[in-house]
């Protein structure tokens, strides 16, 4: 029997390894992932980890002996290289053919670079997505050192954040007219940028990078398109990832902004599956593309029902956290297409909420350091219902009672 | 290192040494318990290792913080007096024994 192969032993392709193995999948399972270490999880490296407060056995998703007793074989260091549907193979990088009786493609995302030219290239420009970027990071944040984050997404203010709790000068600039602004509205934006205003960190909206300057290919500093010039010993750009699709692509599977997938994360080929941050997936009558943990979780656990036969649509109620400082941001619901937004205040200190709401119905929830707007809005948003507006924005209304209004 | 019990809904029984310092959400899911899952790595953001803890342990697994109380309204299972979210309990040797019961979800 032709084993379930995985490829890209990540958040989503261990999720959906183990979900196979939960519903009673006893054929053989490959993961395949071309990192040198065990699946790990990518949200505490711009946290934690990098601040040395989680070690990397407390970053994997399963401890080593799981992949054993599960029966899950591991093939770490390895890259699919190529796919053919046709013959329903696999080829690794060493040149290895493998057959498949189905595929699942995980294979993640990976983070936009800055050309050469304007100095992409150059020695202390870094960038945070896998472990090995982390571990090169992490020794360079020395106290007094003068990083530059290019991006001001919820990347580049993690890790603008823990630069300035190990002592670093941190400037910080965004292309965008605002820090956030492809995800989150005014209302936040304005939250993180007092946040890091606060901490000491330079943030500087609507700049734009004419290029990274070095001496004998070390970079010293960034010239701006106004012509000003930010000294630098290291840049962390944080400008966003691209889904990896690059396989579909060769294989002919249908792609756009990522691969391809109906509601049971099926590609165009049925035997192949996709599932976390390199999909395109249809919902509520749109067609999205997320990049978080609950999405590769949740989707991964869906696509291997679905390889077992389950029949039901992916719909998810999306949501992400990010850690700053001492200020944890809860997000629910999907805020695009939003209207109108209203702010609630929270009962704890910097706590805080904000409600993006298309007409009247409710769409998404911020919560900054406000754990019960989240849930509420999370489960109101689950029920697909909604909160009024001024109920939403008057503290002295106890949003619990929405949960059981009609 | 201190022994945790996990007793499923169908009376499945799971028991497992846990190191000192590790918490009981990490301990579940490197044990492969069902139903704990920990999307967020045990930073109090999802709420999806919510677990009951045994009567007579209750007490000495502590009571559950502000944040965690929140957290708490959100569990996919229902809310019971000794519900916790388990990667807010650290493996202690005072806990040698501790058993949690597992919702269903
Ligand atoms: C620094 C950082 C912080 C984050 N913080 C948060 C957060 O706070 N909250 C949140 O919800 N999300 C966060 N995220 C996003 C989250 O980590 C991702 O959405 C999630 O990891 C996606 O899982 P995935 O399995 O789809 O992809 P990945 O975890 O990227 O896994 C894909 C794997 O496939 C491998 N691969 C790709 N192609 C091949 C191939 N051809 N052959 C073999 N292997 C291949 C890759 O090397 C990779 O290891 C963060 C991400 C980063 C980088
Ligand atoms: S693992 Fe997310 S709250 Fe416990």
């Amino acid at each position: 029997m032709d084993p379930i192969i995985v490829v890209g032993a990540g958040q989503a392709g261990v999720a959906l390894a183990a979900k196979l193995r939960a519903l009673g999948y006893d054929g053989p399972l490959l993961l395949i992932g071309q990192e040198p270490v065990l699946p790990y999880q990518r949200p505490p490296l711009s946290k934690k980890y990098i601040l040395g407060e989680l070690a990397l056995d407390r970053l994997l998703i399963r401890p080593p002996g799981w992949y054993e007793e599960q029966k899950v074989e591991c093939r770490l260091s390895t890259r699919v290289a190529h796919l053919d549907p046709a013959a329903k193979t696999v080829s690794l990088d060493d040149g290895t053919d493998l057959r498949y009786s189905k595929l699942a493609l995980a294979t993640g995302a990976s983070p936009l670079v800055l050309p050469a030219p304007i100095g992409g290239k150059l020695e202390g420009v870094l960038r945070i997505r896998s472990l090995a970027d982390a571990d090169r990071l992490a020794p360079l944040l020395q106290p007094g050192k003068k990083l530059l984050v290019i991006g001001g997404g919820y990347i580049g203010l993690e890790a603008a954040a823990v630069a300035r709790m190990k002592g670093l000068e941190v400037t910080l600039i965004e292309k965008a007219e605002r820090i956030l602004q492809r995800v989150a509205a005014p209302l936040t934006s304005d939250y993180f940028r007092a946040l890091h205003g606060w901490h000491g960190v330079s943030i500087r909206e609507a700049v734009t990078l004419e290029r990274l300057e070095g001496t004998e290919g070390r970079l010293t500093g960034a010239r701006l398109a106004d012509g000003t010039r930010i000294e630098a010993d290291l840049a962390i750009v944080g400008i966003g990832v691209l889904p990896d699709k690059g396989l579909a692509i060769r294989a002919d599977l249908d792609v756009d902004d990522g691969i391809i997938v109906d509601g049971q994360c099926r590609t165009s080929d049925p035997d192949i599956f996709a599932a976390g941050d390199c999909t395109s997936f249809p919902w509520r009558g749109e067609r999205i593309r997320l990049e978080s943990v609950g999405n590769a979780i949740e989707q991964a656990e869906h696509a291997a029902a679905c390889m077992l036969g389950e029949t039901k649509d992916y719909d998810p109620v999306p949501w992400f956290w990010s850690d700053q400082y001492d200020v944890k941001l809860q997000i629910a619901g999907f805020h695009r297409g939003y209207t109108d937004t209203v702010l609630r205040p929270g009962k704890r200190e910097q706590s805080q909420s904000v409600w993006y709401y298309r007409g009247e119905a409710l769409v998404a929830v911020d919560a900054m350091n406000d754990a019960l707007a989240y849930g509420i809005g999370k489960k109101v948003l689950e029920a697909r219902r909604s909160i009024p507006k001024a109920a939403a924005a008057d503290p002295a209304v106890e949003l619990k009672t929405w949960l059981t209004a009609s | 290192m201190p022994k945790v019990t996990w007793i499923l809904k169908d009376g499945r029984k799971i028991t497992a040494d846990v190191a000192v310092g590790h918490n009981l959400m990490e301990a579940a899911v490197a044990n492969n318990v069902p139903n704990v899952i920990g999307e967020c790595g045990g930073c109090l953001s999802c709420a999806t290792c919510h677990v009951y803890v045994d009567a007579a342990w209750y007490e000495k697994a502590g009571h559950p913080d502000d944040m965690e109380r929140d957290m708490l309204e959100i569990t996919a299972a229902e809310r019971k007096p000794n519900s916790r979210l388990s990667c807010q309990i650290k493996a202690t040797d005072a806990l040698d024994g501790i058993v949690l019961h597992v919702p269903e979800i």
